[in-house]
């Protein structure tokens, strides 16, 4: 698969704040960026001062307004630490728009239900904002505070389901439970799409067959290069044309052909 | 291949100021001394967007058996302190898969392509050489004799001098392209490997392959790379790429293409001086695309700065007071 048009640019950070307990919220401005960008898509962002740290870091991209896009990190490492220590004014390297994002349902089509594990929810506003149909998210974390993008979902009139493992947001479980009730009640004329770890993409895979419902994955995997030449990120999708012939699967890569695969894809036997 | 040479967009700071900067790899010209190493920059497509290809010395490809390769499981990489440990264990689509998917594009471009090939017996080096032979429009080959990742083939060739000859000597016996041997740093002594392969008719070296090399997290207790081990390379592997490559020189007449680590043109000056007569971005394709264009750009500048009109007289340059 060959890439969309994608930019290598430095950009200005617009701002870079505390967005809640756990995240931050960069906004970039990048005019010649913001407008190619597809639902799904991520930025690979270099932190300029960051020199014995060499990669990129992968970011999906949250929102895109005007000649900015913005991304939602938590800090997690090296990269996220340096990156939360900047501030308006300074410059980031980025490439972007990176990746096969979300097919965005039809006027007419399927109802899309989404799926968000904490972080995964940024990776789909977009989604929810271009979509035609207003759906149902259903967001899961561990703690209130993996929680996010609730009250911008609620804005764009969408109907925002939490839950939580320890109960102190939302009903108190998985995020697949409510998902499970929901499919039961009805299933037909709704397509899944889902963001976040990856052992919750393979509990909705396995909704979605029993369902018989279609479902897109958003896969998060490590990354190095972003634009396909590293073969860093590759998941196992089940191919009847792949190169090995053997076993009916081959690596692909999360930065070109995905982050976005369709469920029934993918060799989940084949996952670690 | 001079018209290949000659590109008249391209933005190379030499074009009227009477520097050369080109340099000679067997029979092969190339408009400069920089390109890009194998394995870094996919098959160049993927870097179409975001770099003007032509401006390179050459593309080099990922590494190409006669078969499709699925790879290793993941995690294939990890980022450590200065540099990056890869186990991809050379997934690729196989010599007719390379040809069908990506030979179209890159026949097109006006710089040549170098195909990295390997193969897990002598014959099928010579196979997978015969083939890209007769396809015809290949700039060079370059063996794979070094790579850390896989279990056949690979680095077994590359560290053992009798295989290491049969390997160049095999090829050399199906193609008149200039043959590039990839050598591993994995050995007490590159001398006598750089001359093995010398006299087995190989026309250069590619100095140096990533290191073998292991990162562990201390948390679970477990390797952070599938494979367990992996290749290092990136900015940390570049003195041991520095010396090999200054040991080398000493030892062969063929040109040596120096590479490990090379992240501006100072880097890639500095192998030159150590011996090289052209090097290769690895690592720092992957973070900054557009490295090998900023480092012609910078050795041009260097050439101005001294004064010199040839980047011949760079190499070899290394005053060791011997």
């Amino acid at each position: 698969m060959l890439a969309g048009p994608m930019l290598e640019q430095t950009v200005q950070i617009v701002s870079n704040e505390r967005d809640t307990d756990s995240y931050f919220r960069l906004v970039l401005r990048a005019p010649q960026i913001a407008p190619l960008i597809q639902p799904g898509q991520f930025a690979h962002i270099r932190v300029l001062p960051l020199q014995e740290a060499l990669l990129r870091r992968p970011f999906s991209i949250f929102q895109v307004e005007g000649d900015t896009f913005s991304i939602l990190y938590k800090t997690v490492g090296k990269g996220t630490g340096a990156l939360a220590r900047m501030g308006a004014g300074e410059e980031l390297s980025v490439i972007a728009p990176l990746g096969h994002g979300f097919t965005v349902p039809k006027h007419g089509g399927e109802t899309p239900l989404l799926v968000a594990g904490g972080y995964g929810m940024a990776a789909m506003y977009l989604l929810a904002q271009r979509s035609p149909q207003k759906g149902i998210a259903f967001v899961g974390g561990r703690k209130r505070i993996d929680i996010l993008c609730e009250k911008e979902f609620q804005a764009l009139g969408w109907n925002v389901r939490v839950t939580t493992e320890d109960g102190s947001h939302g009903a108190k479980g998985l995020v697949t439970k409510p998902l499970i009730a929901e499919l039961k009640r009805n299933a037909k004329g709704r397509k899944l799409f889902a963001c976040g770890p990856t052992g919750m993409l393979k509990a909705v895979a396995k909704i979605a067959e029993e369902f018989n419902v279609p479902a897109e994955l958003s896969m998060d995997e490590h990354m190095c290069c972003g634009v396909g030449v590293c073969l860093t990120c590759v998941i196992p999708v089940k191919t009847g044309d792949g190169p090995q012939r053997d076993g009916g699967w081959e690596y692909q890569r999360s930065c070109t052909e995905g982050p976005v695969f369709d469920a029934r894809q993918v060799a989940w036997e084949e996952t670690k | 291949m001079k018209s290949k040479a000659q590109n008249p967009k391209s933005k190379i700071p030499d074009a009227d100021s009477g520097m050369n900067l080109s340099v000679q790899i067997g029979k092969l010209k190339l408009q400069n001394p920089v390109m890009v190493a194998s394995g870094t920059f996919g098959y160049g497509v993927e870097y179409a967007q975001l770099l003007d290809l032509n401006q390179l010395g050459a593309v080099v490809v990922k590494g190409i058996r006669l078969h499709p390769v699925r790879g290793n499981p993941t995690p294939r990489t990890v980022e450590v302190t200065s540099g990056l440990i890869n186990a991809i264990g050379l997934q690729g689509p196989g010599v007719d898969g390379f040809i069908k998917k990506y030979w179209p594009f890159l026949k097109k471009l006006k710089v040549p392509t170098i195909i990295n090939i390997w193969g897990t017996t002598v014959e099928e080096y010579a196979d997978v050489a015969r083939r890209f032979d007769a396809l015809g429009g290949v700039g060079a080959l370059e063996l794979n004799v070094s790579c850390p990742n896989i279990k056949e083939g690979g680095s077994q060739f590359g560290t053992d001098l009798k295989l290491l000859a049969q390997v160049v000597a095999a090829c050399r016996k199906v193609t008149k392209l200039p043959l590039i041997t990839k050598m591993s740093p994995n050995v007490v002594s590159i001398a006598p490997f750089a001359k093995a392969a010398e006299e087995a008719g190989s026309d250069a070296l590619s100095i140096m392959n990533s290191y073998p090399a292991m990162a562990i997290d201390i948390e679970t207790r477990k390797p952070k790379l599938a494979n367990v081990t992996g290749g290092l390379t990136g900015p940390c592997i570049k003195p041991i790429a520095v010396k090999l490559v200054w040991e080398a020189a000493q030892a062969v007449k063929i040109p040596i293409i120096g590479m490990g680590g090379i992240q501006n043109a100072a880097d890639a000056i500095e192998f030159l001086v150590a011996g090289a007569a052209a090097v290769a971005v690895g690592t720092a394709n992957f973070y900054e695309p557009r490295t090998a264009l900023q480092v012609i750009a910078g050795i041009s500048d260097f050439m101005r700065k001294h004064g010199l009109k040839e980047v011949r007289e760079i190499v070899g340059s290394v005053q060791t007071g011997k």
